[in-house]
């Protein structure tokens, strides 16, 4: 069995921080797995936590009272899930549900900003890597507003 | 041999005039999305068409006029095959088109895929929306020949589930040893798939970019992202290959209307070498 820092070790959003870091962020980690078709959080709810996804994937949606859940997005193995944890007033806008059975690390955000506070070097390192994950989501966001292939002369 | 009257004058047409189009036969079609369809044809005075991979006709109907269209066929057996999305009047004719009906073909024009440059290495195949037909034919040259290659990765973005084309091919493509991901811009309540941007299947693509050739036909913006994306993982430049489209009319080089600077896209394309695309799709306007 591999321990939560192993764990963390493996995956791309921690790829270059050091063993030691990872072995300090563990401590705010626990590793966990969910079957498909569970939420692991609802609009609405506190945003309390940050997910390391292992295994599997998950939507990101919202629930339309006429058409029932639209899918935003998914994020599977080697992505993260959430970023409300980080910015007040650390509240979820989506819900995020397994499609698929799925592991993943959840972290405990109040002890992770913790962290970031104490060690603001460590908080640097934490931000760059969600500040590019928010920045990979907003340009595709940017992208598939254009709806370009539902546009006319759109190739054939 | 049909003859074309010219004053007083019956002369032969050319045997080998580009500029004639020949009658093709309606005999299968199918409605691949709610604007798509598919028209298989066969030649009615002759043999059929020899095309390379990415290639294209000119596809019409006397009294209606013709468009530029991408060969979805198999190289290596009839019929000839072309996808075809409503977005017009000639193009809603083509999609209305019914067994039986004759067609007129000129053709193939343009450069093709070249696939086999791939051999012994990587082949990345990138594609968005009604993209993937003019990639079908380079795909099925790719599955016909599989040993001849590593890993071959299909990436595939469309606007719906319902908006993708080829699904039970996709599911063929991945048992004979294409590795194919899809990627939706949106999701319905049954889909289980992947819900984003193509460019995010970039790091699901098992290849090796120093030993990748990489086709990609969509949406020029997505071309672009695509390409950025490719590029900085270290892909060669010189090994990323467009599909471009404009505005082909004579599909021959003589009437400019696919004119990019000094390139006319009928003849020197539609397939490209991303380093002669380069400083063309920075220039706005052009």
């Amino acid at each position: 069995m591999r321990t939560v820092d192993q764990l963390l070790h493996e995956h791309p959003f921690f790829a270059g921080l050091d063993a030691e870091v990872l072995t300090l962020l563990a401590g705010c980690a626990a590793n966990r797995h969910t079957s498909a078709g569970e939420y692991l959080y609802r609009e609405g709810e506190p945003a309390d936590v940050f997910y390391v996804i292992r295994r599997g994937r998950v939507t990101i949606e919202t629930h339309n009272p006429v058409g029932g859940p639209v899918v935003i997005e998914t994020v599977e193995a080697g992505e993260v899930l959430g970023w409300s944890w980080l910015i007040p007033p650390y509240r979820w806008l989506f819900d995020a549900r397994a499609v698929e059975p799925t592991s993943y690390v959840v972290f405990d955000g109040k002890c992770l900003r913790d962290k970031c506070d104490a060690d603001p070097e460590i908080g640097y390192h934490l931000m760059q890597r969600v500040a590019g994950v928010m920045y990979e989501r907003l340009q595709a966001a940017r992208v598939r507003l254009l709806d370009l292939y539902g546009a006319p002369g759109a190739l054939n | 041999m049909p003859s074309t009257e010219l004053g007083t004058h019956a002369l032969e047409a050319a045997p080998d005039d580009p500029m004639l189009p020949r009658p093709f036969r309606v005999v299968a079609r199918h409605q691949d999305t709610a604007d798509t369809a598919t028209l298989d044809l066969e030649p009615v005075d002759g043999p059929g068409l020899i095309f390379t991979p990415g290639q294209f006709t000119m596809l019409g109907r006397l009294g209606v006029g013709e468009v530029p269209i991408s060969i979805s066929g198999d190289p290596a057996a009839p019929p000839l095959r072309h996808t075809i999305r409503d977005l017009g009047g000639v193009t809603h004719m083509l999609v209305q088109a019914r067994v039986g009906d004759v067609l007129e073909v000129r053709g193939p024009y343009g450069t093709g895929w070249e696939v086999a440059d791939g051999a012994g290495g990587d082949v990345l195949v990138v594609t968005g929306g009604i993209g993937l037909a003019p990639l079908r034919p380079a795909l099925l040259q790719l599955v016909a020949q599989r040993d001849r290659y590593r890993n071959v990765t299909l990436l595939y973005g469309a606007r719906s589930p319902a908006d993708q084309l080829y699904p039970d091919e996709l599911k063929q493509w991945a048992a004979r040893g294409i590795e194919v991901h899809t990627i939706v811009d949106h999701g319905t309540a049954d889909w289980r798939g992947r819900v984003g941007l193509v460019t995010s299947l970039i790091p699901r693509a098992n290849v090796d970019p120093t030993q990748t050739l990489a086709l990609l036909c969509g949406p020029e913006v997505m071309m672009r992202m695509v390409t950025n994306a490719l590029l900085d993982v270290g892909v060669d430049p010189g090994r990323v290959r467009w599909s471009m489209e404009r505005n082909m009319k004579c599909g021959v080089g003589l009437c400019g209307h696919c004119q990019l600077r000094d390139l006319f896209l009928c003849v020197d394309g539609p397939v490209l070498d991303y380093p002669v695309l380069a400083p063309l799709i920075a220039t706005r306007e052009l």
